[in-house]
């Protein structure tokens, strides 16, 4: 069970949250000049790393507020909690990047 | 040695003593026509098909781990066909045919148990999508039946059908069942190295040997092996090798948890699924009862699950089968899954040449284990996709020709 600091809440359990996938995403455009290639790669190309990973989350049983974390995708350990618009903190290599 | 009731009798004068290695562990050699990454049923499979039907012997399959230890040791056994849209029918009818070969055809007992696969309907909107697959299926040549309450009753005597999600009745594949996972990748690797292949377990391929965009070989901890195609057949850390090619693919990996119950009597009598609980529920020929459920939503490689699923999973199993409250849980494990976004797996060659993907099968890939075996042999033996692969190319995520189960057949994740 994940304990999530909700920078809004505090810290609740993970079952009153939902990840929405991997984040700093950004819409390609203006529409009509996207190609296919661009749009397929903002539609379904994820990172998908084994290691740290930024990732939007809820809080949907609370606040439901979304913001980021950075996450671990081995160890599930939280590194850092930041806001939608924040900027995407850097984590040090270390030797739980397994 | 051909195992039969004799040679079972010969060898019981010797106390069984005389039993040889069904495969060999060589040493890898420096070069071979194909490399298979992923020594699960898939990597098997395709190392089977690729010396039985297009004499392509000098293959290696390497594993990380031990054969079979991945997902194929890790998913709930399921062997069934019923799928919406066309070309899913075909490639998993396709695998649903050699299943109910495949004792004979590998001479190794999969244990392949038809006893039907039962997805209930809980409401007015599930029996009519549940209608509408069967008569899909049956338009695609695929026994389905629908049950009514009664018939449930009959089947599944301890199904609860009046609970906090009424059953209303359930869409039937008689011809769906299970199998024995470790039987299916052993079976296959004891065929595969009787024709002449290598499978070498331990050997962790930690990158690839690259000439523009052609790779050309594996960088292993056990040395390089150069190959003329390589194909990758990893389930759930196909993102991880794929971006050591410098590809990067429409896949997200999750864990998926089962679990085992102490063994009981006879109880469960097919397959059970529900789509409103998300669980579903067999019994193995050891007489566990054998549970599976929702996916930890989100993005993970740790092959073990978080204890709120346990809590999720169990809840609903006890919605559907009340009168397992005192049953105690023997064990739980997960696998990691490579889930794409419309529940269709990604088959055929990659952007980079080379390099074939027999991925994003997601929860789903241990019924396909055959077919993906077929098809990927004949794709890396002829270099032209197998007709039944053409339409799960990864150039669908680009032209927008995605084939969608997850919404049509009411795959849950």
């Amino acid at each position: 069970m994940l304990k999530i600091d909700c920078p809004f809440c505090g810290v609740r359990d993970e079952s009153e949250f939902r990840c929405g996938g991997q984040s700093h995403l950004i819409r390609p455009g203006p529409h009509g000049q996207v190609s296919d290639e661009t749009w397929a790669e903002y539609l379904f190309i994820r990172d998908n790393p084994k290691g740290w990973h930024m990732e939007r989350w809820q809080h949907i049983y609370g606040c439901r507020q979304w913001f980021n974390i950075a996450r671990h995708t081995v160890t599930h350990e939280i590194r850092a909690i930041y806001f939608m618009t924040g900027q995407k903190p850097v984590i040090e290599n270390d030797s739980s990047n397994a | 040695m051909r195992y039969s009731a004799l040679s079972i009798a010969i060898n019981a004068l010797s106390g069984h003593s005389n039993w040889k290695p069904a495969w060999r562990s060589p040493e890898p050699k420096s070069s071979y026509d194909v490399v298979i990454i992923g020594g699960g049923g898939h990597g098997l499979a395709t190392a089977y098909y690729l010396a039985k039907y297009h004499g392509i012997t000098n293959v290696a399959v390497l594993e990380k781990g031990w054969i079979g230890g991945g997902n194929t040791g890790r998913n709930t056994t399921v062997v069934r066909s019923n799928y919406f849209f066309p070309e899913s029918a075909a490639f998993y009818e396709k695998s649903m045919q050699l299943w109910e070969g495949l004792s004979r055809e590998l001479n190794y007992n999969v244990m392949l148990s038809q006893r039907g696969h039962l997805t209930l309907a809980h409401n007015r909107h599930q029996v009519e999508m549940s209608l509408r697959l069967m008569n899909a299926m049956k338009l695609n040549g695929i026994d389905s039946e629908w049950l009514e309450p009664d018939d449930l009753r009959k089947r599944e005597p301890q199904l609860r059908l009046d609970g906090r999600f009424p059953v209303l009745g359930g869409l039937m594949q008689d011809r769906g069942g299970s199998a024995r996972h470790d039987a299916v990748a052993w079976g296959y690797a004891r065929g595969a190295d009787e024709h002449g292949a290598h499978i070498i377990q331990g050997c962790e391929v930690t990158g690839f040997i690259k000439q523009g965009n052609r790779v050309s070989g594996v960088r292993t901890n056990r040395g390089d092996i150069v190959a003329a195609k390589v194909c990758l057949s990893v389930a759930g850390h196909t993102s991880e090798l794929a971006a050591m090619a410098g590809l990067r693919l429409p896949i997200t990996s999750y864990a998926l948890q089962a679990f085992v119950s102490e063994p009981v009597k006879p109880i469960v009598n097919t397959m059970v699924l529900s789509p409103s609980t998300g669980i579903y529920i067999s019994q193995t020929d050891k007489g566990e009862v054998l549970i599976g459920g929702g996916l930890d939503m989100y993005p993970s490689y740790a092959q073990r699950g978080n204890f709120h699923t346990v809590e999720t999973v169990s809840a609903g199993m006890l919605e559907m089968f009340p009168a397992f409250s005192r049953l105690r849980l023997m064990r739980q494990w997960a696998g990691i899954c490579d889930v794409v976004k419309d529940s269709s797996p990604i088959l055929g060659p990659s952007p980079i040449d080379g390099l074939y993907l027999n991925c994003g099968f997601g929860t789903g890939g241990f019924k396909a284990t055959p077919a993906g075996g077929l098809t990927m042999a004949h794709t890396l033996a002829t270099g032209k996709r197998h007709p039944l692969i053409e339409p799960f190319g990864l150039e669908r995520f680009t032209s927008g020709a995605l084939i969608d189960e997850a919404g049509a057949s009411g795959i849950a994740h």
